[in-house]
């Protein structure tokens, strides 16, 4: 198995599209966080202008982990986005160059090389995720410093700096855990069509009607909500409130987990009985 | 003289909602054979081999190879397999020889040596660390033979494997099926829709029309036995209808327009040659036909390929 994940890893890595999503990272966070230092404070000054006049102060609150806190918030949207082009392209992209045909009339059982694919979907969200972690993290410390940590949520919170690294390093590893989701709906997505583009798009298309129905408060989605994967991706959020609500972390990652299960299994039942037309 | 049975397949059928694409096919490749697959395109040849390869579940009926069900006992059924399936397709962004490690992985693991003498065997050792997407469509066919024959199979199923190539690459092609039956004692099994193909390279084969198995045996008793017919043009007509009916040696006689179409062995031609001139028959001309061919090509000529069975 681990040889066939090796060239399962060199088929993806050597593969262009894989670092469309790197190379957008790697262009749009320092883009941001450049735009922010820049800026200045304003952007916070606002949201706090009403409190200033009651509260006072102590430091910079406009410092890096403002920034990176608020980076996190691109995991909603164009993050699975950019995990979908290539978890969507695992199965698909096989079945668009015809290489279905060289590899499964080989004597390794369909679910082998399945699962070969899934790891590799798992490693490559993982370190993409990671490296949008180092990215945003560090280039923001570096170019807006250090400080406590505010945190605009339904109230103001204000963590000190000593508590803060903990919660960066625990809420990536929760939001990799999340996006692990986001690829597995796309590995599905993959595993009974002929091109990309198709799980691109699935993927983009249920993920963001899932989250819009997730916050608009209206009393109809309320029923709904419970059953939508994108009501427990706010997860890494949680880890900067204060006391950490652990029990419903662990509920929303076990409920993450369980879909992220459920689209794999699916896509198993269909990749392994699947007549390769192409 | 026939050896074990590698290949057989039992009332193999698949179905595309309401269509049968291929229809109680009933194959038998033996130990030894060139193995020629012959049929117009669309008529189920490539759907047959990617049921041989697991790529499609057939509908009805069971493929066996080497004694064992492809079904139940599917990878031990693959173990000494090669195959390419319609046209070679690659990782194209990845060298040849990198393609080749990734097939080589999949079946366990295969000798950086073994690579080279595969590229070597394939003309393609020079080529090896050039990407595939630099390669010709004639290059690209004979990568295609070389990850079948990495592992070093005993069976070998190539799915035209002349097509789209010049006459001289159809001939190297050629020259390698022959030398891979001959000195490397390998089973090939090679589809085409040209009989002059099969008949160049195969000893046995089998004829498909419209997913149903039409004849299948020596290629040599089913081109040289059967029917022999011979088309005779020439007028007058009625004189050609009396020599017609007097000569012993003449069968069937079938009036196709101004022509006559004869069942009759071919050494009895000249006798009916020297009859029409001596009865005063103006003789047009005498076209000896085998009927396998002319089957062949009355097929080929209406044989319209439908749905999924068309080639890219």
């Amino acid at each position: 198995m681990i040889r066939l994940v090796y060239y399962e890893l060199i088929k993806t890595f050597l593969k262009k599209r894989t670092y469309i999503g790197f190379l957008l990272v790697a262009v749009i966070v320092p883009l941001v966080e450049v735009a922010m230092k820049l800026e200045g404070g304003r952007f916070l000054q606002h949201s706090l202008r009403s409190l200033q006049q009651d509260f006072f102060f102590v430091g910079n609150l406009f410092n890096g982990w403002f920034v990176a806190h608020n980076m996190m918030n691109s995991l909603w949207v164009h993050i699975p986005l950019l995990i979908s082009f290539v978890a969507g392209d695992q199965l698909a992209g096989e079945a668009t160059a015809g290489t279905y045909r060289l590899i499964l009339v080989r004597p390794v059982s369909r679910t082998r090389i399945f699962l070969s694919k899934f790891y590799t979907t798992v490693i490559y969200t993982i370190i993409f995720v990671g490296f949008l972690a180092v990215l945003s993290i560090g280039l923001s410390l570096l170019l807006l410093g250090r400080g406590d940590l505010i945190v605009l949520g339904r109230g103001i919170l204000v963590l000190p700096e000593s508590d803060v690294a903990w919660r960066f390093l625990v809420g990536y590893i929760l939001a990799a855990w999340a996006m692990l989701t986001i690829a597995s709906l796309s590995f599905f997505f993959s595993s009974f069509v002929e091109n990309a583009i198709g799980p691109i798009i699935s993927t983009m298309g249920v993920n963001m009607v899932f989250l819009l129905v997730t916050v608009i408060p209206l009393e109809l989605f309320q029923d709904i909500k419970p059953y939508l994967f994108t009501n427990y991706m706010n997860v890494w959020l949680k880890i900067f409130e204060d006391p950490v609500p652990w029990d419903s972390v662990w509920t929303s990652s076990a409920v993450l987990g369980a879909y992220s299960l459920a689209f794999v299994f699916a896509a198993w039942l269909i990749f392994r009985r699947k007549d390769i037309l192409t | 003289m026939t050896g074990e049975t590698i290949l057989q397949t039992k009332n193999l059928g698949k179905q595309y909602k309401s269509r049968w694409a291929v229809h109680h096919l009933d194959l038998e490749v033996h130990r030894g054979d060139v193995f020629g697959f012959l049929g117009p395109n669309g008529a189920g040849k490539s759907t047959t081999i990617r049921m041989l390869l697991s790529l499609i579940r057939p509908t009805e009926g069971e493929v066996f190879l080497f004694g064992k069900s492809l079904e139940r006992e599917r990878e031990k059924a693959l173990m000494s397999i090669g195959g390419i399936v319609e046209k070679p397709d690659f990782y194209n962004y990845l060298t040849a020889h990198r393609n080749l490690e990734i097939v080589g992985a999949l079946n366990g693991g295969i000798s950086r040596k073994r690579i080279a003498e595969v590229l070597d065997l394939v003309g393609l050792a020079s080529r090896a660390s050039d990407k595939v997407k630099t390669y010709s469509h004639g290059m690209k066919q004979r990568l295609g033979i070389a990850q079948a024959l990495l592992a070093d199979p005993e069976f070998v199923i190539l799915d035209e494997p002349t097509s789209g190539l010049d006459p001289q690459g159809m001939k190297e092609i050629r020259d390698l099926i022959r030398h891979l039956a001959s000195d490397q004692n390998k089973t090939v099994m090679l589809s085409s829709h040209l009989l002059n193909e099969v008949e160049l390279v195969a000893n046995r084969m089998a004829v498909i029309n419209r997913g149903e198995l039409v004849t299948q045996g020596e290629v040599s008793a089913l081109i040289e036995g059967g029917e022999k017919i011979v088309t005779v043009k020439g007028g007058p007509a009625e004189k050609v209808r009396s020599v017609l009916s007097t000569l012993g040696t003449v069968g069937k006689v079938v009036e196709k327009g101004d022509a006559f179409e004869v069942t009759m062995s071919f050494e009895d031609v000249p006798e009916l040659a020297r009859a029409l001139v001596r009865e005063g028959v103006d003789v047009q001309a005498l076209v000896p036909r085998r009927s396998l061919e002319e089957y062949f090509l009355s097929i080929t000529e209406s044989g319209v390929p439908e749905g999924k069975e068309s080639k890219q």
